[in-house]
Parts: C-alpha cells; structure tokens; sequence
C-alpha cells in the first residue's frame, strides 16, 4: 500500500486558490518566501490578488491589518519564526488588539525544517499566539485536515494563526467521512492504559505508536487537537477522566504549546499526571528532518518509547 | 472653509486637548498641540468623512499613527460630531471609550488602532493598497511623528508605498523635532527627511504646520499627483499656541496642573477672541 504524503504547507497554497474561486475577497501576501511557504500555486493562479511584501515581515503584518480594515481578507504568509516571533508585537497590536480577519499562514514551523537549523526552528510559536486575546490558533496533522482548516479560518470572523510544516507527512485522515469543526479535538483511537493527546504532524506518529503498544496489550487512546485555542476543554477532561493518565505531543517547545494548554485545562478541572514530550526546554540543530524528530523523541518509535516507559513507573 | 475659519476649530481643538489631559491627569499635550492645524484641515477640509456615515466604505481614512495625539484626534472627532464634547473630559478614564491610544473598536470615527509607534503607517498603506485592489477611488492619510521615523518598520512601509505606486496615500509626518528624550536631531537625527522618502519614491511636500495656506496647496498638490505617494513634511512647534509649552520638551507626556490648566485656557480664550 502506498502512502500519500504531502506537506501541509503544499496543502495552504492548494486551499487558497479553492477558497479564492469560492470567495473572491481575500488577497494573500507574503514576505519573499512564496516559492516555500506555497503561496506561489494561489501566484501563479491568481497573480492580481497576491502581493509581496518583500522581507519586511512587520510591514505586511500592518498592512494585512490595514487591508482587514477594508472588508478584504487577507491571508499572510512567511515562516512561523517570522511570522509568530519577529512580528509578535505587530501581530498583537495592529491585529490582535483590535481583532482584525487577519488570517496567518505560519510555514516551516517546529524541528522539521531541518537542515536551516536553530534559527529557523520555531518552537515556540504556538505559546506567543496563545498569549493574544482572541487569536485562534489552528496546528492541522495532515494535507485533509489542513485544507479544511484554511476554509475554517476564512469563515470565522477574526485573527487566526495556521501553523503549517515543511516536511511531507502522510495522510492520516480519511477523506470520506472527514469534518473539520473549529476549536473539537477528534477521538482517532480509544484506550483505557492512556490517552495520548497530540497536535500537527505528532498526531500520524502517534497513532502508529499507539498502534504498536496495542500489539504488546498496551491499549492508548489518540486524540488530535487541531485548535489548540480555543481548545477542546471537555474532550480533554473526558480523557482524563476515563484514562488517568495523559501525554501530550507536539513539535513545539512543552513550555507554552499543547502541553501547556492541556495541563492548564487539567489543573484547573481535573487533575491526572501529564507527561509532556516535545522539544524539551532547548533549541533544535541542523540535520534531516526525519532525522531530527527521531533525535527528539517524536518519531512512532521515540513515542512509543517513552510512553511505555512512563507507563511501566 | 477659510482660514479664519480653520483657526478658530483650531483653536477649539487646542482647547479641548488642554481640558482633556487635564481631567486625565495623564497624556500627551505637546505633540497633540502640534497636530492640532493640519487635523482641523483633514477633517474639515481635505477628508471625505461624515460623522453620520462613519462606517461608509468609500470615505477617506485616516490612520494616527503617532498614537500617543490620541487627544488631539478625539478632539477633532468630537468637533467633527463622532463623539460630545463633554466626553472628552473622561479621556483615559477607567470606565472610558477614549483609551490612552487610538481604538477602533471603542471609538466611532477612529479608522485604525494605534500608539505602538511604527505599525500605523503600515496600515494606512494596506488601506491604500487595498483600495487600489478593488478600484475604489478612497484617499488615506496618515500621520507619523519625526521621532516615529527611527522605526524600522517605517521605512519597510515607504519601501512597498513608494515600489507600488500608492498615489492615493498622504503621509504626514509631524516635525517638531522633539521627542521624549530630547530633540530628534541629538537622539538619532532622521534628517534630512524630505529627501530619505524621495529616495524611497514618495513625492514630497516641505511646509510650515500652522499656516493654513501651506497646508491647503499642499494637500490640493497631493491629488494631483499620480504614481507617487505624497509625503508632506510639516515643521511644527511642539506644544504650539500654549506658550510654556511651545517648544519644551518636558510636554511630551505630561497633563497641566490647575495652575496650568487655567492659565493655558486663559491664553486659548484669548486667541480665540482675537479671531473673531
């Protein structure tokens, strides 16, 4: 069997020209990285709506707050370090303060970049949109769930942060029966050992973790948490409350992302011990994607690994 | 409107700056003072915009980008009819729609949230850009102060203005060449200011802030021009018509006691008897 992989960044630039051939008032800039963060396909299609800002990330940041002002809606584009950290102040004040339909479009984000290394590695771009009242903040784990969270973004009325990724991952969710529902975590397995709640391209390694241990009479149940904000309070609670005991994972830093958020839930409503796995308080290095989320633990075996080994204490 | 006419909304409008900071005991007189000729003409001259159709999508805009004039603009809104008067008197007031920076959304007549210095001009670019996009025939305005221009950011937004042709964009900078620190020259000198945005492809006009005739031809200018963005760079005087505050530094962000307070009333009232 073959397994369709593709990049959720290549998923972006595919959604923008089928959401502009059903909605024509958005407009997509970028930053001099449209060949990379895939707005190049919404380019090459629509020339006229797309727009480079040039390397001047905090300008289109207020310029998409601008453009928000006058009924268009625009989708901008740039690395996740760009976009989420050097723009950070202009996203939370000429966007987020005055909660203008801004749609972010965060490629490259997390270890898998790879070969650019540290500065390039956002990790921590999930926990500096958190901090923004009012930002939603939408980490797809495949080409399906991304597309379907381009058109979730245009039609909620209000800033949106997408964080996509560079490497290809295989497709995970079925198209037939696939619905994307803004701020609901999904149930992909259930488990009564564990349950591991994961975002972005954690969530395919997961469910083949958890697809191994089920072989050994481990039995872990998988959640996706597509919209880490608003976050699916209940579903969490629900699987805490079922399991005992629960492991986020993410291609982010623990500080602040996934495993922030859900122990922030937990603590506040449900207390059960959390073992949070992602890039562990440190910056990434160059190397082979693949290469760098075995490093790090975030691979099926790496996943597996650690959460039998928690799970045996 | 003629010029005497301007000057006594003018004067209105400095009036309503001293009475706002006053009863907020907090804010930014200098810099709103100095504002406070060129705002009369755009909103009540050069401006498309009506206080009964504030949210009209083909009225001109106008972006504050040195936020920190917040008074000086509810001032000329509050003249304009957006908001009373009276209310001004509750500016940065805890239970108040008129925060210490520029919001749209508590604020009727206020075209973009701003104050971080940098980022309004970046807006009123989009604005402009964006009604290019949809063949809209709207004019935006916005207006930066001389320190502003030592944001990066500011230059990123000439650079896209000026390489996308961005004619229906009027840029103000106000030049009073004082800023928190000290004079703008010492600090980090931004000068020579008119021929850094010709660099940067703006068609740029050099004017005395408070004459009325200077500021008239050169906003009657800025539409004849086609495929540069104008840049109107006005010599002000910090704190202008309030005499110990003219040119004092000190006046940037500080309200006037009630001493001061009267007494620059009292000087108001003057001058706009003087008007009649």
């Amino acid at each position: 069997m073959t397994v369709t992989k593709i990049a959720t960044r290549e998923s972006y630039g595919n959604a923008l020209v089928e959401l502009y051939k059903e909605h024509d008032n958005i407009i997509v800039l970028d930053a001099d990285l449209a060949a990379a963060t895939k707005t190049v396909i919404f380019k090459k299609a629509f020339p006229e709506r797309h727009y480079d800002c040039g390397i001047a990330e905090c300008n289109m940041m207020g310029i998409a707050a601008g453009i928000a002002t006058t009924g268009l809606v625009p989708f901008v584009s740039s690395f996740a370090m760009f976009a989420a950290g050097r723009a950070f102040e202009q996203v939370r004040n000429s966007i987020g303060y005055p909660h203008l339909n801004v749609k972010i479009g965060a490629t490259h984000a997390g270890i898998s970049v790879g070969e650019d290394g540290a500065t390039h590695q956002c990790n921590e771009d999930i926990a500096l949109m958190r901090t923004i009242p009012g930002m939603v903040i939408i980490n797809p784990a495949d080409d399906i769930e991304a597309r379907a969270a381009v058109k979730a973004a245009y039609n909620y009325n209000g800033p949106v942060y997408m964080r996509f990724g560079r490497l290809a991952i295989p497709v995970i969710n079925n198209k037939a029966d696939y619905k994307f529902e803004l701020g609901k975590g999904v149930i992909l397995r259930e488990g009564h050992d564990a349950t591991i709640i994961a975002t972005g391209l954690c969530v395919g390694a997961a469910l083949a973790a958890a697809e191994k241990m089920a072989k050994k009479n481990i039995a872990v149940g998988v959640i996706n948490i597509h919209t880490i904000k608003p976050i699916d309070r209940k579903l969490i609670i629900e699987a805490a409350k079922k399991t005992g005991k629960i492991i986020t994972i993410e291609e982010h830093s623990i500080i602040g992302g996934l495993g922030g958020a859900v122990t922030e839930v937990l603590t506040e409503s449900y207390p059960v011990p959390v073992l949070r796995l992602g890039i562990n308080d440190c910056f990434g290095h160059s190397g082979p994607a693949i290469a760098l989320l075995h490093e790090f633990g975030l691979d099926a075996a790496g996943i597996e690994k650690k959460v039998s080994e928690y799970l045996k204490k | 409107m003629d010029n005497l006419d301007l000057k006594k909304i003018a004067n209105e409008l400095r009036k309503n700056v001293i009475t706002a900071t006053f009863y907020a005991k907090s804010g930014h007189p200098g810099g709103s003072l100095s504002a406070a000729d060129i705002l009369t003409y755009l909103y009540f001259e050069e401006m498309n915009v009506d206080s009964q159709r504030a949210g009209d999508e083909n009225r001109d805009r106008f972006v504050l980008s040195k936020g920190h004039a917040a008074p000086a603009l509810y001032s000329v809104l509050a003249l304009k009819g957006y908001i009373p008067v009276d209310d001004l008197k509750t500016l940065r007031h805890i239970d108040s729609y008129l925060q210490g920076h520029p919001d749209m959304k508590h604020t009727p007549g206020v075209d973009m949230s701003s104050g971080s210095l940098g980022q309004g001009i970046s807006a009123a670019v989009g604005m402009a850009l964006s009604a290019k996009v949809q063949h809209k025939d709207f004019r935006v305005y916005a207006m930066l102060g001389d320190g502003e221009l030592q944001e990066g950011q500011v230059w990123e937004a000439a650079m896209f203005a000026g390489s996308h042709a961005l004619d229906n964009l009027t840029v103000i900078i106000d030049n009073n060449n004082l800023q928190i620190d000290g004079s703008v020259a010492e600090i980090c000198s931004p000068y020579p200011i008119d021929k850094k945005l010709e660099a940067f492809n703006f068609h740029v006009i050099n004017i005395n802030a408070h004459d009325f005739n200077e500021i008239r031809a050169a906003f009657k200018e800025a539409r004849t021009i086609k495929q540069y963005p104008t840049a109107i760079v006005a010599k002000s005087v910090k704190g202008k018509g309030v005499s110990f505050m003219e040119n004092i530094v000190g006046w940037h962000g500080k309200a006037p006691n009630e001493d001061e307070y009267k007494q620059a009333m009292t000087e108001l009232e003057k001058n706009g008897e003087a008007l009649v």
